[in-house]
């Protein structure tokens, strides 16, 4: 008799979706599971009180079709192997739980990067998707005076966003020259509805100046930021503000597929044509295998959910991927990072915002494990999630190895899981 | 907000729109103080989506729970300002 395949997907994102959906009908038994209150990730998170949006709503008609089992507001904090399987260690408002699996998909998504700049970690300078989420989630930006400044795609749709909601946002700044944001714009003369979205949004905040090769220098306040300086390199302007939104493009989080010691290339999850990482039976899609946007991360999804329930490759799946990841390349080009960005930090600036270790306390000739022993950088809540990326930019530090829990877990949970270490045969046969 | 719920912030009662995060309860109420870095300096919410751990708060006794990924609930106790 053959035995059902296991699968867990960890992350419930566009990618996570399609990947539990895709392998939940081809026969396998599926648990999804993801952080959030609800499935979605960060483009289809749905604001409070609404429902997430129509794009979304076909794929999670799709889901909820199938037998997988969902998992809300659930962490993995570690993945463990047994035999032949892995144990996916998770926690839910401090109560751990297992689940086995045959095959695992990480559909983790990706993080904003933050560059340390004098004044970054006053309270109200937030990140430009992190002003979004905290916006769906409940925050009021009513009234407030923004400024928008950092890189990529994310600043319009979020400056119209908080717009809509009544925030007056007084500049966007993108680090980028025009040139290369034009470059982009006229790309999407080949996507005309993308099009239509980026002229729809630009007039629901018609006031608001829009500046290229322009960046933050430095932020001021006292208990929260008050003012702050952008520049384009020849002259500044200081703007007085209540909040500053300052992020530099999406980090993929590898925290996990790093734990499983699959390959890491680049910052980005290293893949063959079924999504399979390096590592046998574990698979990776959406962001972590290269930031990419949501329609990339749904047919990789799509394929890595296939390949984990053992279905053959899809020829048209694997032609709509090489589409979008050569979008997803202009893309990255268009908003590569300018050099100036890298010396922001003054010696007084703190880097790693969970130790307050400073940039003047760091020795640019160190490894980043050295880092570590000296000085604690990277060893406080967030594991060097911010800092980490901060820092591979600044001095070239590759991330570094993973600590197991991938995030602050209670120790019961973790407790749970070792004694369920010694007698190995006994959970999860299905 | 006629259904507004309960929670208690370092010992005041607080009245908040359901169904929002801790973070945004007490964003929305100019409560800018979520935890102290280890230098003492006033930390909040960067990433609002559970990577940056500066949001942390303790919530009915709990330590280190990250206000941006936990929903209010009426008589829910949160206490901030805490070194951590
Ligand atoms: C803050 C933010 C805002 C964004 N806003 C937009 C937008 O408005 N428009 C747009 O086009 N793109 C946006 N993006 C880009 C976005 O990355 C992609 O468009 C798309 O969401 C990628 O899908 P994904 O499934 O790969 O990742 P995600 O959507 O990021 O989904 C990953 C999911 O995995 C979960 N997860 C991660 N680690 C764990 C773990 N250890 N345990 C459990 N769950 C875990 C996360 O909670 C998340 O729900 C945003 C990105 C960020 C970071
Ligand atoms: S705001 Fe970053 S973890 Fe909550």
């Amino acid at each position: 008799m053959s035995k059902t395949r296991q699968v867990v997907v960890i992350g419930g994102g566009p990618a996570g979706i399609a990947a539990a959906s895709a392998a939940a009908e081809s026969g396998a038994r599926v648990t999804m599971i993801d952080e959030g209150p609800a499935p979605g990730g960060q483009i289809w998170r749905p604001a409070v009180h609404s429902h997430p949006p129509l794009a979304a709503q076909r794929w999670i008609v799709r889901l909820n079709a199938t037998q997988a089992d969902v998992l809300r507001s659930t962490s993995v904090v570690d993945i463990e192997r047994r035999n032949d399987r892995f144990v996916v260690v998770a926690e839910s408002s401090g109560n751990g739980r297992e689940v086995v699996a045959d095959a695992i998909v990480l559909a983790t998504g990706a993080r904003e990067r933050f560059l340390p700049f004098p004044g970054w970690t006053l309270p109200n300078v937030v990140g430009v998707g992190g002003a979004q989420a905290l916006a769906k989630n409940g925050v009021s930006f009513r009234g407030k005076r923004i400024v928008i400044a950092g890189s990529g795609p994310l600043l319009l749709p979020v400056a119209a966003y908080l717009a809509r909601g009544g925030a007056k946002v007084l500049a966007v700044a993108e680090q980028a020259p025009l040139a290369n944001v034009a470059r982009f714009a006229a790309s999407l003369w080949r996507r005309p509805r993308t099009l239509a979205q980026a002229i729809g949004l630009r007039s629901a905040f018609a006031r608001t100046r829009f500046s290229t090769g322009t960046w933050v220098a430095g932020a001021r306040g006292d208990s929260t930021v008050k003012e702050v300086t952008l520049t384009d390199g020849r002259s500044t302007r200081t703007l007085a503000c209540d909040v500053l939104c300052a992020a530099f493009g999406l980090v993929p989080n590898t925290e996990l597929a790093r734990l499983l010691a699959c390959d890491v290339v680049g910052g980005a999850v290293r893949t063959d044509d079924a999504q399979m990482t390096t590592i046998a039976a574990v698979y990776c899609c959406g962001e972590p295998t290269g930031i990419g946007g949501v329609d990339l991360a749904l047919v990789e999804g799509e394929i890595a959910g296939f390949a984990a329930a053992g279905v053959g490759p899809s020829e048209h799946l694997a032609a709509r991927r090489a589409v979008h990841r050569r979008e997803a390349a202009s893309l990255e080009r268009a908003f590569a990072l300018r050099p100036e960005l890298l010396s922001l930090a003054g010696a007084e600036t703190i880097v790693c915002r969970c130790e307050d270790v400073r940039w003047g306390a760091i020795d640019q000739r160190w490894s980043a494990r050295q880092a570590k022993l000296y000085t604690r950088l990277g060893m406080g809540a967030c594991q060097g999630r911010v800092c980490g990326a901060a820092l591979e930019c600044l001095l070239g530090w590759p991330a570094d190895s993973v600590r197991v829990p991938t995030q602050p877990a209670r120790s019961r949970t973790l407790i749970g899981v070792s004694l369920a270490n010694h007698q190995p045969n006994e959970q999860g046969a299905s | 907000m006629s259904d507004a719920i309960e929670i208690v912030v370092n010992a005041k009662v607080l009245r908040v729109e359901p169904g929002v995060t801790v973070a945004s309860a007490l964003l929305n109420n100019d409560h800018h103080v979520f935890r102290r870095s280890t230098t003492g300096e006033v930390r909040a919410p960067v990433c609002g989506m559970g990577i940056c751990y500066e949001c942390r708060v303790t919530i009915n006794d709990v330590a280190h729970q990250r206000a941006c990924m936990v929903t209010v609930e009426h008589g829910m106790r949160v206490d901030t300002g805490s070194a951590a």
